[in-house]
């Protein structure tokens, strides 16, 4: 039998909107913590949500990736840097730019705009699909590989290789700073 | 209740692993096995590895509590269990907590993809690998909590150390595990599943490790490199060099908590040794599963678990009679035959054809995950500790520029045909022509 047929979807609103609880209690623990390294676990679990909601989105290749390059990549740096402050002294401290009007003012017309595309109606449609086209959960790997490699097909080979080239320079500029003497 | 049964039994036909099948009965049946057996495993590690040690430098080791001290994993449990549980003044007490539970959490979860077997799995995924690679590596952040939220130096320095060791070695981690990819889709059926891989090795008649000549076993020395440092084990295990660090990054912590650490230690390492079983050396597949087939290959093939457990057994009761013949020691002699006769149990029980047909591929799995273990017990009583410069100038300087250029290598090979006719002739025309204009 087909596994697919005989498989209920994971992919229920319960777990949607679990998984978006879950981030935005993390978001908001990320900018409300005065300890850094808790605001850091914070946002661990808020990527950890979101590479949930990919999965969702039958997306595993990209959950994938965003768990070992978000939670288990650049969060340990993170963390890593985190550790080194005396995070008693940083804890004293008053804070000292305060930036919260403008950062509710841009919260909110930020949220204003998803509203906005999400009930205007351009010919009478909404922007947003009603229903959404379901993918076979298999082929999302193969499917990313394609668009990236493929001879026929492989749009973004170009795009691919100078947003490394992009990160290249940056490492090199990193280290030509930070070192004195190569 | 018939439906009930009828769903318990309708998985039973199938040939796909529960989680495929969405079952969710035989998926906790399946989890709670898995547990089960890791749990074993890493006692009987645990035991393994102090007699083992001991006798690689002429010890004895634990001798006192059960024959030839076999209970003395359960002592160490228990003592655990009951030991005093010490949270330091001026902990991070919520991520203290915390720390171990991560480490445990992503030690345990990778299982769900280990292929033990072609239907023996929790469940296959499409990302298989992938999945194991990032669900491993966030057991640093419970390492690096660990650290830091014990607010003492010993650990703080363990953390920082095993970071900056575990987010090192992961890159040539990650290049050896991709040049094995790569050797799967070059037959037109690349994938990133466990299952995927073995079948992969399955259909091209041998082992990643012996393909392409030179370069497979290359990918595999680097992989196995970086799977003891990933596991921060002898000799890379900096993080907690006790004559340095005392224990590291778990210092501070005793009893449950620390036994938590140790499993998870235990268990990852279990798990990098199925990443190098999957990808080089044909997983669950019997030796020689192409070359020596037939009713009677098949026949002494799956006999060999049964007779290995006979073969342990025969061992014991060797032991039994050559035990003291003093009246102290009659309860361990009757323990040591209690325990032969159990193992001989066991390797009657899969000597029963029923049985080793369907046990036949866990078995070898776990015969070669064993070889692995072994190979860490090994490199911890042979091996002198390095220091941390020349264990990251391995790490960057040897194994991360040998991946790279493997990776090219096996690329190249694989493609070499196209590089051939797309890459090299033209050139070389060009070449030739520009010559022929210039003179």
């Amino acid at each position: 039998m087909n596994p697919l047929v005989a498989n209920p979807p994971v992919a229920t609103p319960f777990f949607f909107y679990l998984l978006a609880a879950v981030m935005i209690v993390g978001g908001i623990l990320v900018i409300t913590r005065k300890n850094a390294v808790h605001s850091a676990l914070a946002l661990i679990t808020t990527l950890l949500a979101q590479a949930g909601l990919y999965l969702m989105l039958y997306a595993p290749f990209v959950a994938g990736v965003q768990i070992i390059l978000y939670a288990g990549g650049i969060m340990v740096l993170f963390l890593f840097v985190i550790m080194l402050i005396s995070i008693e002294r940083a804890q004293k401290e008053r804070q000292f730019n305060k930036q919260w009007a403008v950062g509710i003012a841009a919260a909110a017309a930020l949220g204003g705009l998803f509203i906005a595309v999400y009930t205007t109606r351009t010919q009478g449609r909404v922007l947003f699909p009603q229903g959404r086209v379901s993918y076979v959960e298999g082929d999302n790997t193969q499917r990313v590989a394609t668009l990236l490699f493929d001879r026929m097909n492989g749009t973004y080979m170009f795009a691919f290789e100078i947003a490394s080239l992009l990160l290249l320079v940056a490492i090199i500029g990193a280290v030509v700073m930070a070192k004195k003497r190569i | 209740m018939h439906a009930i049964t009828e769903y318990i039994e309708s998985y039973l036909g199938s040939n796909l692993t529960p989680g495929a099948a969405g079952n969710f009965f035989w998926a906790t049946v399946y989890i709670l096995l898995v547990f089960l057996g890791l749990s074993v495993a890493v006692i009987a590690m645990n035991w393994l590895e102090r007699k083992i040690l001991a006798h690689m430098q002429v010890r004895l080791g634990p001798m006192r509590v059960g024959p030839h001290g076999l209970l003395q994993p359960i002592a160490d449990a228990l003592k655990l269990l009951l030991k005093e549980d010490i949270i330091p003044a001026g902990a991070d007490v919520t991520v203290f907590w915390m720390a171990p539970f991560i480490v445990v959490l992503a030690a345990f979860t990778v299982f769900v993809v280990v292929p033990f077997g072609p239907t023996h799995a929790i469940t296959d995924m499409n990302i298989g690998i992938l999945f194991m690679l990032g669900v491993s590596s966030l057991s640093v952040l419970g390492i690096v909590t660990a650290g830091w939220a014990s607010n003492s130096h010993y650990p703080l320095i363990g953390a920082l150390r095993s970071s900056a060791q575990m987010v090192s070695y992961e890159v040539a981690m990650g290049l050896a595990v991709i040049s094995a990819i790569m050797m799967t889709s070059l037959s037109g059926r690349g994938t990133l599943s466990m299952i995927g891989i073995v079948e992969a090795q399955l259909a091209e008649h041998r082992w990643f490790l012996f393909k392409f000549f030179p370069l497979g076993l290359v990918a595999f020395g680097i992989f196995a490199v970086a799977m003891v440092a990933e596991t921060n084990r002898a000799p890379f295990d900096l993080p907690e060099a006790e004559s340095e660090l005392t224990a590291g990054f778990h210092t501070e912590y005793s009893g449950f908590r620390w036994s938590l650490f140790f499993l998870a230690e235990y268990s990852a390492m279990i798990a990098v040794s199925s990443i190098a079983v999957t990808l080089w050396l044909g997983g669950w597949l019997r030796p020689f599963p192409n070359a020596l087939t037939g009713p009677t290959w098949d026949l002494v093939f799956s006999l060999i678990p049964g007779i290995t457990f006979l073969f342990i057994a025969g061992l014991c009761f060797y032991s039994t009679v050559r035990m003291p013949k003093h009246p102290l020691f009659r309860i361990q002699t009757m323990g040591l035959a209690g325990f032969g006769a159990l193992l001989s149990l066991i390797g009657l029980i899969l000597l029963i054809p029923a049985v080793r047909v369907r046990i036949g591929d866990v078995f070898w799995f776990s015969a070669k995950v064993a070889g692995f273990m072994y190979l860490y017990i090994w490199y911890r009583g042979t091996f002198p500790r390095y220091r941390f410069d020349q264990l990251m100038k391995v790490g960057w300087k040897v194994l991360l520029p040998t991946g790279l250029f493997l990776l090219i290598a096996t690329a190249t090979w694989a493609m070499r045909s196209e590089v051939w006719t797309e890459v090299v002739v033209p050139v070389w025309l060009g070449l030739v022509d520009l010559l022929r204009r210039i003179f």
